[in-house]
C-alpha cells in the first residue's frame, strides 16, 4: 500500500517537471508576417479569388434561371 | 429550388472560413505549425463528399422505385459534384502530407482507402457511359452506388481506424479534437463545413438543371 503511494507521488512529481518543460513555447509560428501586417495582403488575395469565382458561379445560376423560364 | 438564401449563406460562410482561418490564433504544435489551418479547408472537403455521395445514393434508392428521370438524374450529378470534392480533399491532403509526413502518400491505410473508393466511384461514371439505354443505366447504376457507398464508408472511416496510420484519428492516433480544447478551431471549422457542404450542393444542383434543360431540348 505504501509502495502504491511512494510511487503515485513519485509519478506526479516527475509529471509536474513535464508540465514545466513545455511551458517555454518554442513552437514557431508565422508570426513574422502576422507582425508586419502582410498576412491581410494574404487574406485580400484570397478572398478576391474567391469572390472572383462565385461571381461567375452565380452569373452561371442566373442564366440557368433564364433559360429554365423561358421554357 | 429558386430560393437562394443557402446560397448566399454558403459565400459568406467559406467567405468567413476564408478570412477568419487566416487571422485567427491556433493551436501552437511542433512540424505542422501554421499548416494546421490547412484543417479549415481539407476537412470540409470529405464532408461535402460524403453528403453529396449520401444524397446519391438516397435517389439511387429512389429511382429504383420510382422509376423517375430526375431522381436518376441528381444520383449522377451528385457523384459527379462528390468526385470533384474528393480530388479536392486527396490534393490538399497531399499536399499538407508533403510537408507534415515528408511525404505526399506514405502507405497509409486512410489514403490507400480513399484512393480505392475514388475508383470505385469513377468506375460508377464509366459504368453509366457503356449502358446506352436509360432505365437500364438507370436502374444497374444504382444498384452499383448501393454497394459502393458502404464499401467507401469502411474503406475511408472504419478499416483505417483498425491499423497502424499516419493520419489524425486512424490507427489510434487522436483525431485534432485534443487539441481543439478551448473550441477556438470548432468556431471556424464548423461554419466551413457547412459553407462548403452547401456549396457542393449548389453546384450538383446547377449541374442536373442543366441535364434538365438538356433533355427538354431534344
Amino acid at each position: 500500500m505504501m509502495k502504491k503511494l511512494a510511487t503515485l507521488l513519485l509519478l506526479i512529481l516527475i509529471n509536474q517537471l513535464n508540465v514545466l518543460a513545455q511551458s517555454s513555447n518554442a513552437v514557431e509560428m508565422a508570426t513574422g508576417l502576422r507582425s508586419s501586417g502582410k498576412i491581410y495582403v494574404v487574406v485580400l488575395v484570397i478572398v478576391l479569388l474567391f469572390v472572383g469565382v462565385t461571381a461567375y458561379l452565380i452569373s452561371i445560376d442566373r442564366k440557368l434561371n433564364k433559360l429554365e423560364k423561358r421554357k | 429550388m429558386n430560393k437562394y438564401w443557402w446560397k448566399a449563406l454558403s459565400i459568406l460562410l467559406i467567405l468567413y472560413s476564408l478570412i477568419a482561418g487566416l487571422l485567427a490564433p491556433v493551436p501552437t504544435l511542433p512540424i505542422i505549425n501554421e499548416t494546421i489551418r490547412i484543417l479549415y479547408y481539407h476537412l470540409p472537403m470529405w464532408f461535402t463528399m460524403f453528403t453529396l455521395y449520401f444524397i446519391s445514393v438516397v435517389y439511387s434508392v429512389r429511382y429504383l422505385a420510382s422509376g423517375k428521370t430526375e431522381h436518376d438524374l441528381i444520383a449522377v450529378e451528385s457523384v459527379n459534384v462528390g468526385i470533384l470534392f474528393c480530388f479536392l480533399g486527396l490534393g490538399s491532403g497531399m499536399i499538407w502530407g508533403n510537408y507534415s509526413w515528408g511525404d505526399p502518400w506514405p502507405n497509409d491505410p486512410k489514403l490507400n482507402g480513399s484512393a480505392i473508393a475514388t475508383l470505385m466511384y469513377l468506375a460508377y461514371l464509366v459504368l453509366r457511359n457503356a449502358l446506352e439505354e436509360e432505365q437500364k443505366r438507370g436502374k444497374i447504376s444504382a444498384i452499383y452506388n448501393l454497394f459502393a457507398f458502404p464499401v467507401m464508408i469502411v474503406l475511408m472511416y472504419i478499416l483505417p481506424k483498425t491499423t497502424d496510420s499516419l493520419h489524425p484519428g486512424s490507427g489510434g492516433n487522436t483525431g485534432f479534437g485534443e487539441f481543439d480544447m478551448d473550441g477556438a478551431m470548432r468556431a471556424v471549422l464548423y461554419p466551413a463545413s457547412l459553407g462548403w457542404i452547401l456549396m457542393g450542393l449548389w453546384l450538383a444542383q446547377i449541374r442536373y438543371r442543366i441535364r434538365k434543360l438538356q433533355i427538354r431540348i431534344d
